[in-house]
């Protein structure tokens, strides 16, 4: 992998300012790798916990309707976080779910994070009646930042779509994003690649055919590769075992390639490491933003090799180069 | 180079050149004209436009002082990528071709110039503690766009780095913002190519100060532009690269900007 948006430690070390070295990695033959926070720079909200109107068949935190591990968060609870984010300089605010607009105060929520900085929603585009992408349109803008609405679309046609995100999911999906182009969004379209690199050209076509179809001639696509638990695992496969992060793996490694190393997850239930590791009870870092950022992230599960290898895939400018 | 004992009152701040040596020209008898007692650069020399080894002349001859850019730092090395820090294989596509083409015709002693440059310079600008940087203060090719760049951002930017002002650049699209009462971030954009706004001209930032007190100018600058196009289209430079710099659209490179900013432009 290219090391892209991210430099080596030793270039960013070099003028003096910040960004410097990691202290030497703990050694030991069972203890897992860890590695500090170095800059809050993304804040990610579960808002809607763990419940979702759909119920994909790769879901990595497997949520559905009746998938109530993580509770919806109230606006109050994410003002507080936000409230404590500022002092801490977080750069973008991140919300996902389970499926964001399932969260009756979302667009308060949205609000509220706009006034502060940038945000990005990672929705499947079902629930975005005319009346809710107004209101979006309404604080976009009205907010000097960007908001985001990261749509999740697993394939260019209802048989490939549907297959993955359930009956009627495409043409749901295609609604809403008709209405956020009609409202001059320009939303960025996100699909997990279900198909073999050698595809990967052709299926990038046809999405910009399928959204050029509804007005969006411009269209901002992310592939992220599979994340190989929760759904997917039972869906395809697991991780092998050998798929792990091992001390080894990090020599000469830029760990600002690692999410972990630039942010933090907040939940109705504890703030965690990443939205990749929810469901891991060890990645759940203290009651507060304040407890989470002074503790290091563990990669002790095999999601974290996925990430090792395509770079934090989950921010919208994620360091995979390979599509 | 400059230190931090260095004190003036105003400045001309330029940013990414691009191997744009006509509008560096322009830009800098427009800047002396209107009384720039220190010309700076915020560094990446070479780029888009053709014949990189013309701006270093200009640069020398006219003293200004440079601060090394994400890309003359892997030109200065030898690097075989730009690391411009773009995500999207259409961006890198671009930004291939372009680091190509500079690489192959920038002559040895200008690589050796380049690897010397200093990653940041500190001034007084009035009584402000002024940081000039590439991307930012903490990293070189970091993007601070206008709508993705939250205030209370920036004030632990300038914190960390003991500055009132950052000056910065890297993105290409020139924007201010004042985020405490001595604190500015200031984004000189581009006098390599023009602001994906539909006008031909490029743009560099005039500074002054009195005491504590920052005015920032964005001054447009008009110059040879079909000239420019003609000898990049001699140096079979790529027809995108050519249509920006005639038409003021940007036409690669585009997957990296916010929404907002990526709303503005054509493209």
């Amino acid at each position: 992998m290219k090391d892209l948006n991210i430099l080596p430690s030793a270039s960013t070390a070099a003028n003096g300012l910040g960004g410097g070295r990691v202290a030497a990695l703990p050694r030991g033959a069972e203890s897992p790798p860890q590695v500090p926070l170095r800059a809050l720079d993304q804040l990610w909200f579960q808002v809607s916990g763990t419940v979702c109107n759909l119920r994909c068949r790769h879901c990595f935190i497997s949520c559905s309707p009746d998938n109530h591990s993580f509770w919806f968060m109230t606006r109050g609870q994410v003002a507080a976080a936000l409230a404590e984010s500022v002092p801490l300089g977080v750069k973008e605010y991140y919300f996902t779910g389970g499926e964001p607009f399932m969260n009756h105060e979302m667009c308060g929520i949205l609000e509220d994070a706009l006034e502060l900085g940038p945000a990005t929603v990672l929705t499947n585009a079902t629930l975005l009646p005319e009346r809710t992408v107004r209101e979006l349109a309404r604080l976009a803008a009205g907010s000097p930042y960007s908001l985001e609405l990261r749509v999740s679309l697993d394939g260019v046609t209802p048989e490939m779509n549907d297959a993955i995100r359930g009956e009627g999911t495409f043409a749901r999906c295609m609604e809403g994003v008709g209405r956020l182009v009609d409202a001059e969004f320009l939303p960025i379209i996100t699909a997990m690649q279900s198909w073999p690199d050698a595809e990967t050209g052709r299926i990038l076509g046809g999405f910009r055919e399928l959204l050029a179809d509804v007005g969006y001639d411009r269209a901002r696509l992310k592939i992220i590769p599979p994340l190989l638990i929760g759904e997917e695992a039972r869906r395809t496969q697991g991780y092998a075992p050998s798929m792990r992060v091992t001390h080894e793996m990090l020599h000469g490694f830029d760990l600002d390639q690692l999410l972990c190393t630039r942010a933090r997850l907040v939940t109705a239930a504890g703030v965690h490491v990443c939205p990749i590791l929810l469901d891991y009870p060890d990645a759940r870092l203290g009651d507060t933003l304040g407890e989470a950022v002074a503790r290091p992230a563990s990669l002790s599960e095999q999601a974290c090799y996925t990430c090792y290898l395509h770079g934090s895939i989950c921010a919208n400018t994620s360091a995979s180069s390979e599509f | 180079m400059a230190g931090s004992e260095d004190q003036f009152d105003r400045v001309a701040v330029f940013g990414g050149i691009y191997s744009n040596h006509l509008a560096l020209a322009a830009a800098v008898e427009d800047a002396r004209r209107r009384g720039a007692d220190a010309l700076f650069c915020l560094g990446d020399l070479g780029g888009f436009g053709p014949n990189p080894d013309k701006v270093f002349p200009i640069l020398r001859g006219e003293g200004v002082r440079v601060v090394q850019g994400n890309y003359d730092d892997s030109i200065g090395r030898g690097l075989d990528d730009c690391r411009c820090g773009y995500t999207d294989p259409r961006d890198n596509h671009y930004a291939r071709l372009a680091y190509d083409y500079a690489f192959s015709n920038t002559s040895g002693a200008h690589r050796r110039w380049l690897a010397a440059l200093p990653p940041a310079i500190r001034f007084r600008l009035g009584t402000l503690r002024v940081l000039a940087c590439h991307g930012s203060p903490r990293q070189v090719n970091e993007f601070l766009w206008e709508t993705t760049t939250p205030s209370h951002f920036l004030t632990k930017l300038a914190a960390d780095a003991g500055c009132d002002v950052i000056l910065g650049g890297h993105t290409g699209i020139h924007w201010a913002r004042r985020f405490a009462p001595r604190g500015w971030y200031v984004n000189a954009g581009a006098l390599g190519r023009p602001a994906n706004d539909g006008r031909t001209c490029v743009w560099y930032a005039m500074l002054s100060a009195e005491g504590g007190r920052l005015g920032v100018d964005f001054v447009p600058v008009r110059y040879d532009h079909e000239a420019l196009a003609r000898e990049m289209a001699g140096e079979g430079i790529c027809d995108e690269f050519i249509t920006t710099i005639r038409t003021g659209w940007w036409t690669t490179c585009l997957e990296i900007l916010p929404s907002k900013e990526r709303a503005r432009g054509r493209y």
